[in-house]
């Protein structure tokens, strides 16, 4: 299994390897994902890995999901082992759930995202911080602007928090989730919406087809 | 000009007296300025009889003063002016007497100072006359004595004065010889000037007559269209204000429907001339009613306690209502004198603007207005809202004015619903019922500008006030989530939206909170924006409220059946659905369901019935596709109920398409499926492909279902389709009759017993089908349904058994099973459609011996004689259907018949009907009951002959048989049929052979015979039979051609009617003997 420190000289056969190891646990061919690594060895700067900002411009422009700290956390999640740098398997993986997580990966990952200190729970302060910047009028000028962001958390708990701990676990979330599938991006936008996604799926779709 | 001044003259008080005041209005102008042209230069046309000295002087309280008419001839006494030539005993001709500080008492005794105070009058003139002709209700009396006072009727003064002159003239000359008496000859002289005078003031009378004639001729009856544009004018100027309006409320009075003619009071009124009734309320005083005669306006006692009117008269007749109501309301006379309404006109009119949408809207929009209010109001400072708030309280009026968005959304729309405004208003009063208990108000900036209101307003703030304290916690959650959808991200939208959905909002407490709060606009322009999320969100949350018939109408105004209908293009299906089913709910009142046509949305919802297989193997994509076909059905259900819907649908290829969808084995997709095509198969073209689609057997095999709503509505639809022959044959043939019949066990279910019930009224039309029914024992069931059952379940049964007493076995059946009675019990209803089948149904079980004597002893007879009253000419024309059998079968039919006062003389009384249905079967009674002799004498005695002959002229132009009107074709031999028939029943009696011919029948009915139908071809020969017994009439008839048809009948099949043809031609024929053996011997 490559690792991190492994730098990118590998043989064709390792890499028709990992090809096919990577197919076996992702949604993706095998021509869309060579199309993905090679979208990989454009985008980064260093070996074979993508960094944040260029990830983060990938989100921006490709994807439309525009809020900074969001793109941080999917960047976050994507990478798995924390070194602030996405090698192949993070990227086919992370764009595996990203354009065709089915709804249990989805919920994984878009509870990834919001659990920002990673402690299995999603807390007021959690959504709080979340929630910040998503009411766009405030109330009145008399009342305190983050008094409507609180109500809003106070919401969004009732909504999810289903054992009643005042903090939503991964099994509240996916509990909720499945009786309403519109909660997925609950506390902000960390998946392309469908023409982004599709546009997407076109191109390396369409790219991979030309090659053969 | 005594006759002029009391008739043409228009008198505030019409009764005599010095009270009354000569009206301002045209006529009297005209009449006043020729009276003026008369009395100037009188004096010089005829200078004797200018000074010839009244009998009375004529007083009146006049303007002029003592200066303006001093001069020679005048002296002052004291205050007052007096003329030096005196009548006799110290009367002065002309004396202007002080009345008070401004006025005086002027009495004039010779037309020369008449003229003189005219002519000082100046300008005044008009004035003058008039307060002298309000003094002085008969001048002439005045002037020339109390002989020759206005009287009613002829009036004889002057030839009788005339002849007095005359005798005295003889007289003098007789004396003239002896002495000489100067007395008597200027006596003479005197009368002679009075005459003059007369004959004057006669001419003027006649040339005041003959212009207000003129004037009064075009405009002297008040007509409908007078009374509604008087109405309608004051009308606007009503209102709640008293300070710029003239009457605080005027309308019509009694329901609102109007006549033909444009009247509006009851037709056995509008014989009085009255032309509608008026309810008043002026701002000072009580309420009162008027009731506009052709004669004029007055008073009438107004409606009592049960609401019926009391029609007598009160107080005097006016021309116009105005002056009426100048004189009911000193304030409506200040205000019209003052005009100051009118300056008020413009913004009153916006006004009226506000009420109209109000008022059309009423149903739901009400409440909408004030939840649209807050945000008007929001500009406005607090102070103002008190103010506002205070003023509607303390005047007991206040108007919310409705948001410019309102204003500006289908105003153009509502114009359109004007047609059911009159119904909705029905409907308001529940609504506000219930709103009143449950609807949650916003009590801060309720509302914001007050103008003219209802008393539903009023109900509103005190409902403010008692609601306030217990707002259901809902509605403050539900407002704080309509303010995040509001101001929120797509984020924070979809929380909020997922959170609103945990509402119970099949509440109305929430629905209406939802609008209340203004959260509908914010649902439906989030399904605008391109968030498939948000959409899906909004419309989950709208597909359920709009279960609400106020929120279903909010949605319809803002615009969200468009935006729905644009969605149905979208890819996602979840949303195609979701959009589908809320067009089913949105889509249930007729603007809606118009809105969705006009939107191209019929054609894109037939385009959602396209789904592959229905019942073939199923995956999840399939699944949803036959979802999408099923909110597809669901929508196009509701469309379904608008003619132009209909129509939309099929050539959108809906027919098909449903054909399919309706062999599908799921519930969920066979009701609204079925639903649609029995909306449909009220129309030809649907029937019609129902029928050849194969449908018929799905809907037989539905019948069979477990739930009550789909076998209603597979009823309903079999109900609908059973019209046309092939597919009653179909059902039968499907074996659909079984279940039909097994569902009458059903009783608890009304609407499936109507529809179940219907569907074997129209299959039991075909023959086939009755022995069927018999096999089954429908009868008892049926019978067993007379009882305690709706009207509309009745109808369809009582129906049924008619359709099914045409088998002679189940008449019997009818009466074993007891059903004659609960029949007979139903002649008395009043409801149209069921006597119409209840009289078939009698009329077929009355074939029965048994049966008639059953009826006979219930008095049935009378009860369908009472219905040949109705108005209705379908209940007319069945129950004379029913009466015949009723005679035919009666024992002592005869005596029964005359029993009836005035019976006889009703039923010859309906041959004036206009309806040939009615005609035929009033024929075929008249037939019967001339059986027997003593009923036919009376009937002629009623003049049956001259009517039954004038009948016979007017059929006669359908002799020729159209294939294109079959129907009407058939109908009129229908009526031939048993005019001839009724014709040669009556001829047995007196001289009403002779009678026939004499009103011209017999040519008419040798045309007859041209017809196609054989039972014409029957009555007729019969007819003619008969007639030929007057050798009048065979000479008519030869004339007419009738022997060679005849000769052709008398080779046809029928035995009766080779009979009466050679009947006939034999007594043609020995005539013609008789005649050359009167010639030769």
């Amino acid at each position: 299994m490559p690792s991190k420190g492994v730098k990118s000289f590998r043989t064709r056969q390792d890499k028709q390897k990992m090809i096919e190891k990577l197919k076996k646990k992702t949604h993706f061919s095998k021509l869309e994902i060579e199309k993905l690594l090679e979208m990989q060895r454009k985008l980064s700067t260093r070996g074979n890995k993508i960094d944040r900002s260029k990830f983060r411009d990938l989100l921006h422009n490709t994807f439309a999901i525009t809020e900074d700290f969001i793109m941080d956390r999917v960047f976050k999640a994507f990478d798995k082992d924390n070194d602030s740098h996405l090698n192949e398997e993070e990227w086919i993986l992370g764009m595996s759930v990203f354009l065709r997580g089915t709804i249990d990966e989805l919920c994984k990952y878009c509870f990834d995202v919001y659990d920002m200190n990673s402690d299995g729970f999603i807390s007021r302060e959690e959504m709080f911080h979340l929630l910040k910047q998503s009411l766009i009028v405030p109330g009145n000028e008399q009342d305190d602007p983050d008094d409507g962001v609180k109500d809003l958390v106070e919401v969004a708990l009732k909504k999810l928090d289903q054992d009643h701990d005042t903090r939503v676990s991964f099994e509240d979330f996916k509990t909720s989730i499945h009786d309403d599938n519109l909660l997925l991006e609950c506390f902000g936008r960390c998946l392309p919406n469908l023409p982004r996604k599709e546009s997407f799926l076109e191109q390396i779709a369409d790219e991979a087809h030309l090659k053969k | 000009m005594g006759q002029a001044l009391t008739r043409a003259a228009q008198w505030t008080s019409a009764k005599g007296g010095s009270g009354g005041k000569l009206e301002y209005t045209k006529i009297n102008e005209e009449l006043l300025n020729s009276i003026i042209a008369f009395v100037d230069g009188f004096s010089a046309k005829y200078p004797e009889e200018s000074k010839l000295v009244f009998k009375k002087p004529l007083t009146w309280q006049s303007s002029l003063k003592p200066n303006m008419i001093k001069g020679p001839g005048m002296t002052d006494r004291g205050e007052d002016l007096v003329s030096e030539e005196t009548a006799g005993k110290d009367q002065p001709l002309f004396c202007l007497q002080k009345h008070d500080q401004m006025t005086y008492n002027v009495s004039v005794m010779t037309m020369h100072h008449a003229e003189e105070v005219m002519r000082a009058a100046g300008d005044k003139k008009m004035h003058e006359v008039r307060a002298c002709l309000e003094a002085n209700r008969d001048p002439v009396a005045n002037m020339l004595g109390d002989r020759f006072a206005t009287v009613e009727g002829d009036d004889n003064s002057i030839f009788r004065y005339m002849e007095e002159i005359a005798k005295e003239q003889e007289m003098l000359a007789k004396q003239s010889a002896e002495e000489r008496n100067e007395d008597r000859q200027a006596e003479i002289e005197e009368m002679k000037s009075v005459l003059k005078l007369r004959l004057c003031l006669q001419r003027l009378d006649q040339q005041l007559m003959d212009q207000s004639i003129t004037i009064i001729s075009k405009e002297v009856r008040l007509t409908p269209v007078t009374v509604d544009g008087e109405v309608s004018i004051l009308k606007e100027l009503c209102g709640h204000e008293d300070d710029n309006t003239v009457l605080e409320k005027l309308d019509y009075w009694g329901d609102n429907y109007v006549f033909k003619n444009g009247c509006r009071a009851q037709p056995k009124r509008q014989l009085h001339g009255d032309i509608c009734y008026l309810e008043v309320k002026p701002h000072d005083g009580q309420n009162f009613y008027v009731t506009a005669n052709t004669s004029g306006y007055y008073c009438n006692k107004g409606p009592d306690n049960q609401g019926d009117m009391d029609y007598e008269k009160e107080g005097d007749s006016y021309r116009e209502l105005v002056t009426m109501l100048k004189e009911k309301s000193p304030k409506f006379a200040e205000m019209i004198d003052k005009q100051d309404f009118a300056l008020k006109q413009h913004d009153k009119h916006d006004k009226y603007m506000d009420v109209r949408v109000e008022q059309q809207d009423d149903e739901d929009a009400n409440e909408t207005y004030r939840s649209e209010a807050p945000r008007g109001g929001r500009q406005k400072t607090m102070d103002d809202q008190e103010k506002d708030k205070q003023k509607s309280k303390s005047q007991k009026k206040k108007k919310l004015e409705p948001s410019l968005k309102w204003r500006a959304l289908g105003m153009e729309e509502y114009s359109a619903e004007k047609m059911d405004r009159e119904k909705r208003v029905l409907k308001k009063k529940k609504t506000t019922q219930r709103m009143k208990s449950k609807t949650p108000v916003d009590n801060e900036d309720s509302f914001s500008e007050s103008s003219t209101e209802s008393e539903e307003e009023e109900e509103a703030v005190e409902r403010r006030s008692e609601t306030n304290a217990d707002l259901p916690s809902e509605y403050w959650q539900i407002q704080k989530l309509v303010k995040y959808l509001k101001g929120g991200n797509q984020t924070a939208t979809i929380i909020a939206l997922c959170s609103m959905r945990d509402f119970n909002l099949a509440q109305e407490t929430c629905q209406l909170a939802i609008r209340d709060v203004g959260g509908l606009e914010v649902l439906i322009n989030l399904l605008d924006t391109e968030e498939i999320k948000c959409k899906i969100g909004a419309l989950k949350i709208l597909k359920e409220i709009s279960r609400n018939t106020q929120i279903r109408r909010a949605i319809a105004d803002l615009g969200g059946l468009q935006t729905m209908v644009k969605i149905l293009r979208e890819h996602d299906k979840e949303l195609k659905c979701l959009a589908a089913e809320t067009i089913a709910n949105v889509a249930k009142f007729r603007r809606a369901r118009r809105t969705v046509r006009q939107h191209g949305g019929i054609k894109k919802l037939v385009g959602l019935l396209d789904c592959g297989s229905v019942n073939g193997p199923m995956n999840p994509e399939i699944e949803r596709d036959v979802e999408v076909a099923r909110c597809g059905a669901l929508a196009l259900w509701s469309c379904s109920k608008s003619r132009k819907n209909k129509e939309a649908m099929r050539k959108a290829g809906a027919i098909p398409l449903l054909a399919k969808l309706l062999k599908s084995t799921h519930e969920e997709m066979l009701i609204p499926v079925v639903g649609t095509l029995q909306e449909c198969s009220s129309e030809q073209n649907y029937r019609l492909a129902i029928r050849t689609e194969g449908m018929v057997q799905d809907l037989v095999k539905n019948l069979n279902s477990s739930t009550d709503e789909l076998q209603m509505h597979c009823a309903a639809a079999i109900f609908k389709c059973a019209e046309e022959k092939e597919t009653r044959d179909l059902v039968r043939l499907y074996g659909g009759l079984d279940p039909l019949v097994k569902l009458l066990e059903k009783t608890e279910n009304k609407e499936l017993l109507a529809a179940a019930t219907g569907a074997i009224w129209k299959c039991a039309i075909s023959p086939e089908n009755v022995q069927r029914f018999q096999e089954l024992k429908a009868v008892d069931r049926l019978v067993a349904l007379l009882n305690n059952q709706p009207e509309e379940v009745l109808v369809n049964v009582v129906g049924a058994l008619g359709e099914l007493a045409k088998d002679p076995p189940n008449r019997a059946q009818i009466r074993k099973a007891g059903g004659i009675s609960p029949l007979v019990n139903l002649l008395t209803g009043t409801n149209q459609s069921l006597l119409v089948n209840v009289t078939t149904a009698v009329g077929q079980c009355a074939e029965e011996q048994d049966n008639m004597a059953i009826i006979d002893k219930l008095d049935g007879v009378r009860l369908l004689w009472s219905l040949l009253k109705n108005q209705n000419p379908e209940v007319q024309a069945s129950a004379a259907w029913a009466i015949c059998p009723c005679i035919e079968n009666a024992k002592d039919a005869g005596e029964m018949v005359r029993s009836f006062v005035g019976g006889l003389e009703l039923i010859v009384s309906l041959l004036k009907s206009e309806h040939k249905e009615v005609l035929a079967s009033v024929c075929a009674a008249i037939a019967n009951i001339a059986k027997d002799e003593e009923n036919l004498a009376v009937i002629t005695d009623h003049g049956v002959v001259p009517m039954l002959a004038r009948l016979t002229n007017t059929v006669e132009d359908f002799v020729v048989y159209r294939p294109k009107h079959w129907k009407k074709a058939r109908t009129d031999d229908r009526l031939r049929r048993h005019l001839a028939e009724a014709i040669a029943r009556c001829c047995n009696w007196g001289n009403n052979r002779t009678a026939f011919g004499r009103e011209g029948a017999v040519a008419p009915l040798v045309k007859y015979l041209k017809s196609t139908d054989e039972d014409v071809h029957r009555s007729t020969a019969r007819a003619l039979f008969q007639l030929s017994k007057n050798p009048e009439n065979c000479i008519t008839m030869h004339e007419a051609g009738v022997v060679k048809p005849l000769i052709k009948m008398v080779g046809a099949q029928d035995e009766e009617l080779q009979e009466a043809s050679a009947g006939c031609i034999g007594n043609i024929r020995r005539l013609a003997l008789a005649n050359e053996k009167a010639r030769y011997s």
